[in-house]
């Protein structure tokens, strides 16, 4: 069984705004019945090119209803150019957080809502025009490599739970791999390339983990109230202890595996292994 | 009242209730009985006397005779044993012959033996028909020279679909060949009588028949040879090292006698209630189809396919019902694709990403069923709203 948050039962048990609007000026059209998920997103948008009205309609799992249910929300009475800015971990955001595995059904629904503003626009999509890598689920080399760089992926598996990519057959995944490789070596504005020699001494380790959480991550959990100390550096295991605000929230496993670990994998050693102290 | 007392169970091919009578049966061997069976004092042997017991009672149940029963530590254990048993009695045999409908108890077993070993096994997997049907005659030319063992499941677990098993292995035996059945789903469901029958291992699991979990039995002919999978002392007869299960055998002991009691009933009783549950679904909605041969199933399993919604979320919604049941969707595997039993029938995406099991038990009630008939349409057609493919 999922463990499903709280805004996701809700949004799945009593979906907001279902259906599609009548002459809409744009729609996304995204997933198919094949995938075992699809979204039908209809926008209303005025002359001031605010969303005034969106609609949908989705085939899938209860996160999949839920990401198209709560995006919907978000979207309505925002200026086009900044629901263009939504990504999918804004939607996952808005519901509290989705389980890894179901990451794509946020994806899903920024994918549905870029259609729809391209439909409005009268754009093409780049999506379209990349190079199908895996044929199971139809994911383009441009779908990849874009979730890579937003999402800081950086294992197939996460491009699977990401994107769907590699999911079926898996024959696609040496390919993954190689466009993992290319574009996180590629991806040199979020990495400074010297912070991340293959060996470290304990020392240098905790030197460098001290300097991201103080530059990285403190800012981000003092603005909630929270903070974070380092506890112990035992190889690869960073042992860490969350205080104020985030000691007593229940998504602090979250935080640390999905903000702290990810980050100090990014920009310290990607092998690191974040553990909260008991 | 407990809150368990609200749930509607119908996921019994998952798992089963622990009956009463086996709850009782094993209590006295958590509790004063404590002593290991092998103890030379009268604390222990008498312990030793109720898994003689025991054995005799799931010896019962299969027709078979209780010196070929072992017990295991569940379904997965007693298959891999007998596959890997047969392999070593005849290690210049390097064929199996399967389907593709397998649990994956069965099914992971033979890929791993195909890739781990640099595929120094082949494996034949089956094909099955739209109705979840084997091809004899596909399984006549399978059956080489090389074939050390088949494997093939009694009853399928997703459909309920049951293959000709005795057929099978006398197809088998002609040939000489060893013959496993994965019978988990099969046991205590239908009638089994292994001495009329040519075949050489079966697999059981208790918690499957209203045992406790962490209890199976591999029944293994008398003058098979065997190789054990877990080596170590002399229990088992010196088949299946490792201290016994004493309360689970005890148990699954009690299980079995209860189950021969209510054979009758499940083919009759339970078969009825699951008939007026496929029948209600089918005619009361739309789009909505069986998964698995009509007649050739067990009595309590019907899988039924609703189009254009997906099965997680009627699962959800199901579950605000306290409504237990199964799905073959991708999205409650954690997989991306839908189950490998509906997707080898040929089941269209469309149906198999909101296939549905139903799978009942004794406990069932009448009642039971018409709350699921009066709240499954409401569901499904609140999720047919959602769906961008339903024009309804």
């Amino acid at each position: 069984m999922w463990e499903y948050t709280d805004k996701v039962q809700q949004h799945f048990l009593t979906p907001q705004n279902v259906g599609e609007i009548e002459k809409p000026s744009g729609t996304g059209n995204v997933g198919s019945l094949a995938c075992g998920d699809a979204l039908k997103l209809t926008l209303k948008i005025d002359a001031n090119d605010i969303i005034t009205d969106a609609k949908f309609k989705t085939f899938g799992c209860a996160s999949a209803i839920a990401s198209s249910s709560v995006l919907t929300e978000m979207v309505k009475g925002m200026p086009v150019d900044e629901a263009a800015k939504i990504t999918n971990e804004d939607i996952a955001l808005a519901l509290g957080g989705l389980p890894k595995e179901k990451m794509h059904c946020s994806v899903m629904g920024r994918e549905a809502l870029e259609a729809a503003i391209a439909d409005y626009r009268g754009l093409k999509l780049p999506m379209a025009e990349g190079e199908v890598v895996c044929e199971c689920f139809g994911v383009t080399d441009v779908e990849i490599v874009r979730a890579i760089k937003e999402s800081s992926l950086r294992s197939v598996e996460e491009i699977t739970n990401f994107t769907k990519a590699g999911g079926g057959c898996g024959k696609c995944e040496e390919k993954l791999r190689k466009i993992l490789q290319e574009t996180v070596s590629g991806a040199t504005p979020f990495t400074i390339p010297e912070m991340k020699p293959k060996r470290m001494t304990s020392l240098q380790k905790i030197k460098k983990i001290e300097e991201v959480l103080d530059r990285e991550i403190r800012p981000g959990l003092k603005k909630d109230g929270g903070d974070i100390e380092l506890v112990d550096v035992d190889g690869d295991f960073v042992i860490v202890s969350l205080r104020g605000a985030c000691k007593s929230c229940h998504k602090s496993q979250t935080t640390i595996k999905e903000y702290v670990e990810r980050k100090l994998r990014e920009l310290v050693l990607d092998s690191l292994i974040v553990e909260e102290e008991n | 009242m407990t809150p368990n007392d609200k749930v509607i169970y119908m996921d019994n091919n998952a798992t089963t209730r622990v009956a009463p009578e086996v709850v009782a049966a094993m209590m006295p061997y958590l509790e004063e009985s404590y002593g290991n069976p092998s103890s030379m004092h009268t604390f222990g042997g008498q312990v030793g006397m109720a898994i003689k017991e025991a054995r005799r009672k799931v010896a019962g149940l299969l027709g078979a005779e209780p010196g070929e029963i072992i017990f295991t530590s569940c379904g997965t254990e007693s298959d891999s044993s007998a596959i890997l048993s047969a392999l070593r009695t005849y290690p210049e045999k390097r064929h199996i012959v399967t389907t593709r409908v397998e649990h994956p108890a069965v099914k992971n077993l033979c890929e791993n033996l195909e890739t781990i070993t640099g595929h120094k096994y082949r494996v034949t997997r089956l094909k099955v028909d739209g109705e979840g049907m084997l091809d004899m005659a596909e399984y006549e030319a399978a059956l080489t020279e090389d074939t050390a063992i088949v494997s093939v499941m009694w009853a399928n677990n997703e459909t309920g679909v049951i293959f000709p098993v005795p057929e099978m292995a006398r197809m088998a035996k002609a040939r000489g060949i060893l013959f496993h059945t994965d019978a988990v789903q099969a046991v205590g469901k239908i009638p089994i009588d292994l001495k009329s029958l040519d075949i050489d291992f079966l697999s059981l699991s208790g918690h499957k028949l209203h045992a406790p979990k962490g209890v199976g039995v591999l029944y293994i002919k008398r003058g098979r040879l065997f190789v054990p999978f877990l080596n170590g002392g002399h229990q088992e007869h010196g088949r299946r090292g490792g201290t016994e299960n004493v309360a689970s055998i005890v148990a699954l002991g009690r299980a079995c006698e209860l189950a021969r009691e209510k054979m009758v009933e499940e083919n009759s009783r339970v078969k009825k209630l699951r008939d007026k549950l496929e029948e209600g679904l089918l005619a009361e909605i739309p789009k909505s189809i069986l998964n698995g041969h009509k007649t050739a199933r067990l009595p309590n399993t019907a899988n039924i396919s609703f189009e254009f919604v997906e099965g997680e979320a009627i699962l959800l919604h199901m579950n605000q019902h306290r409504i237990c049941a199964s799905s073959g969707s991708a999205c409650t595997s954690g997989s991306l694709e839908p189950s490998h039993v509906l997707r080898a029938m040929g089941v269209p995406f469309t149906a198999a990403h909101g296939s549905i099991r139903f799978s009942l038990s004794v406990y069932n009630t009448e009642e039971e069923i018409d709350f699921v008939l009066a709240k499954m349409p409401v569901i499904i057609e609140s999720l047919r709203k959602l769906s961008p493919f339903w024009k309804g």
